[in-house]
């Protein structure tokens, strides 16, 4: 295909990804360098016959005009990112010094928005990765027995928890959980404990939103591990038999190695599609027990006062955590499309 | 099929049968029970006294007189205006999947077709893109929005979605493309089509099954999504996903949880359909990317 004709064919494509996608994240990094403008103050001198009082108070059209002359703020440089919301130095190099041991540390850390944050994420995604391969990979070992006419409902109905809207499919979960729903009720009658709540405690909370990940993510896994097992040939399979394999041993030695490509692909995906983990974080209102790096934008975000450039920080700071993460992936597809000599 | 390999003993059936079933439970029973319960009032919803309020519906029928209502419907889509905002997302959705599949056909032939350097680092970058997580955009995209007056309105929230999803439509039509042998377009090219008329003429009539299945997946991350819509639009604009949860942030007069409940019903049925449909094409897209490669 000739230069041009290239160029002209992927143009849209291009145009839109460079404007929205791009453009934003050089946004988003000039934005964290900048802090909106403090309200201008002034010192009024207020004479009366009993003398002079001064009073200071806020110069609202002055910030206003401030404010839209510089709609981006004043230059702070890395401010943000060390201020006690984001990285936190100063807090944590005095908690450091003051600890006694890691734990404390540890503990120490948690008091940190964003610390909390980040653990909360790198808890999900390394946790809720894994359980969800595992489940995938049961459920598709168990559909591929099942008869072929009840193919087609069986995938049906394990497709749902991934194509329904992520925030219905959590509001569902969410209100079965409630206390006055079925599966808090069953919980309560478990724990032999009637005000026993998973919204008021903050390891049920972590432990439900995890259940819910995998809930939502292992039809995914269930159906590219299904789509590998109808390739595992067959001939391999009864050769193992032959050979005196037993039933483990056959899946052990011949369907796992057949699926290795196809689990580091699933788990590169989950890896990804987790470390962003946001929607349930709202169905299931965590944010007083559990609060993950796209919700901390979210809620910067959010409310009556945009705080812009706290938001923008932590973008920044989740975006070189996406980086961490992705380059397996770029790695592996730079190998993919490398020619081999 | 009745090879010895496919041969299973009793035990090994049972544990299957049993897992399998408990699965299909897990996966559905969610969807099954807030549907039932939708049609119920908000005290046997969520009752405390017996979880099988829930089902029977005793507060329902002292309350309404039968052992089924409406409410949460009626209080949803004609008092809460839930209609306007499905309208406006049937908008969204039309807008997005036909302009990203506009673009994407485009540039995925393109990059199926070109054996340069260059196609290779478009796809690499578009992967970076890919892992971007939409709510860092969001965070890009609120000052210049509000600076420049297109905060709010319908069609930058369709413009965004379409390019947050271009990436990942992009990599689906681009191995979909690379499966279309390039005989076809090369012996019209021959024959004096150009590039475009080639596309046009051959490729065109026998892209749709790749095209539809990457349709399927814009318009899912066109009606799922939160991140950008919440964020973007004004509360007149409102799609669907924003709207319920809005519902869930006026929880104090009694009965809204209802709507809630309602709505999350309603936005659920079209999906239904859609799998039950399109679910070869749901399969099919989802492995094209794992098991080819």
């Amino acid at each position: 295909m000739k230069h041009s004709t290239f160029f002209w064919f992927v143009l849209p494509s291009a145009i839109l990804m460079l404007l929205f996608i791009a453009l934003p994240i050089v946004s988003v990094v000039t934005q964290s360098v900048y802090a909106a403008h403090e309200q201008v103050v002034v010192t009024v001198e207020n004479c009366g016959p009993f003398g002079c009082t001064q009073t200071t108070a806020i110069d609202q059209e002055a910030t206003q005009a401030l404010r839209e002359a510089e709609p981006l703020g004043k230059y702070v440089g890395t401010d943000i990112y060390t201020d006690r919301n984001h990285l936190a130095f100063a807090e944590v190099g005095g908690a450091w010094r003051e600890a006694e041991g890691l734990p404390d540390f540890g503990a120490a850390l948690m008091n940190l928005p964003f610390y909390r944050a980040m653990a909360f994420t790198l808890t999900y995604t390394f946790i809720v990765t894994p359980l969800t391969i595992i489940a995938g990979f049961a459920i598709a070992l168990v559909v591929n027995t099942v008869a072929q006419w009840l193919k087609g409902p069986t995938i049906f109905l394990s497709l749902l928890p991934m194509v329904v809207t992520p925030i219905v499919g959590g509001l569902a979960l969410f209100w079965m959980v409630d206390a006055r729903g079925i599966l808090g009720g069953a919980l309560q009658w478990l724990a032999d404990d009637p005000t026993l709540s998973v919204k008021a405690d903050t390891t049920l909370m972590w432990i439900m939103l995890m259940v819910y990940g995998v809930w939502h993510s292992a039809p995914f896994a269930f159906v590219v591990f299904y789509a590998g097992l109808q390739t595992v040939n067959q001939d391999t399979i009864e050769a193992a038999i032959i050979d005196g394999a037993s039933r483990w041993e056959r899946i052990r030695y011949v369907v796992i190695p057949h699926l290795v490509p196809l689990t580091t692909f699933v788990a590169l995906i989950q890896l990804m599609d987790n470390f962003r983990v946001f929607e349930p974080l709202v169905s299931f209102q965590a944010q007083a027990h559990a609060q993950s790096l796209s919700y901390f934008i979210f809620s910067d975000l959010g409310g009556e006062t945009r705080l812009l450039s706290s938001a923008a920080a932590t973008s920044v700071l989740t975006i070189i955590g996406v980086a961490i993460l992705l380059s397996p992936v770029l790695v592996r597809t730079y190998r993919d499309f490398t020619p081999r000599t | 099929m009745s090879s010895i390999a496919t041969k299973r003993p009793l035990p090994v059936m049972v544990i299957a049968t049993v897992f399998l079933l408990l699965w299909l439970v897990i996966a559905a029973f969610p969807f099954l029970w807030t549907t039932w319960g939708s049609f119920k009032v908000e005290g046997d919803f969520f009752s405390k006294a017996n979880w099988l309020n829930a089902i029977i519906g005793p507060l329902t029928t002292a309350e309404t007189g039968a052992s089924f209502t409406g409410q949460g419907y009626y209080g949803a889509w004609v008092q809460e205006e839930f209609w306007r905002a499905a309208m406006n997302t049937v908008i969204v959705c039309v807008c997005v999947v036909s302009i990203s599949l506009t673009c994407g056909t485009l540039g995925g032939y393109a990059l199926a077709r070109s054996g340069f350097r260059y196609a290779f680092w478009f796809l690499f970058f578009a992967l970076i893109f890919r892992a971007m997580p939409p709510i860092t955009l969001v965070s890009g995209y609120l000052l210049p929005f509000f600076e420049w007056n297109l905060w709010g309105h319908l069609y930058t929230t369709i413009i965004v979605l379409v390019a947050i999803n271009q990436p990942f439509t992009l990599w689906m039509l681009h191995s979909f493309f690379k499966n279309i042998p390039a005989d076809l377009d090369e012996s019209a090219m021959v024959d004096g089509c150009n590039r475009f008329q080639a596309f046009r003429h051959v490729i065109i009539p026998i892209m749709w099954p790749g095209v539809i299945t990457t349709g399927l997946f814009s318009f899912l991350l066109a009606y799922n999504d939160f991140a950008v819509t919440i964020m973007l639009l004004t509360k007149e604009n409102q799609t669907m996903v924003p709207k319920i949860v809005s519902f869930l942030g006026t929880t104090q007069t009694k009965g809204n949880v209802m709507f809630a409940v309602a709505a999350a019903v309603s936005i659920t049925a079209p999906l239904f359909v859609m799998i039950m449909f399109f679910q070869r094409q749901i399969v099919s897209g989802l492995t094209a990317g794992a098991v080819k490669g």
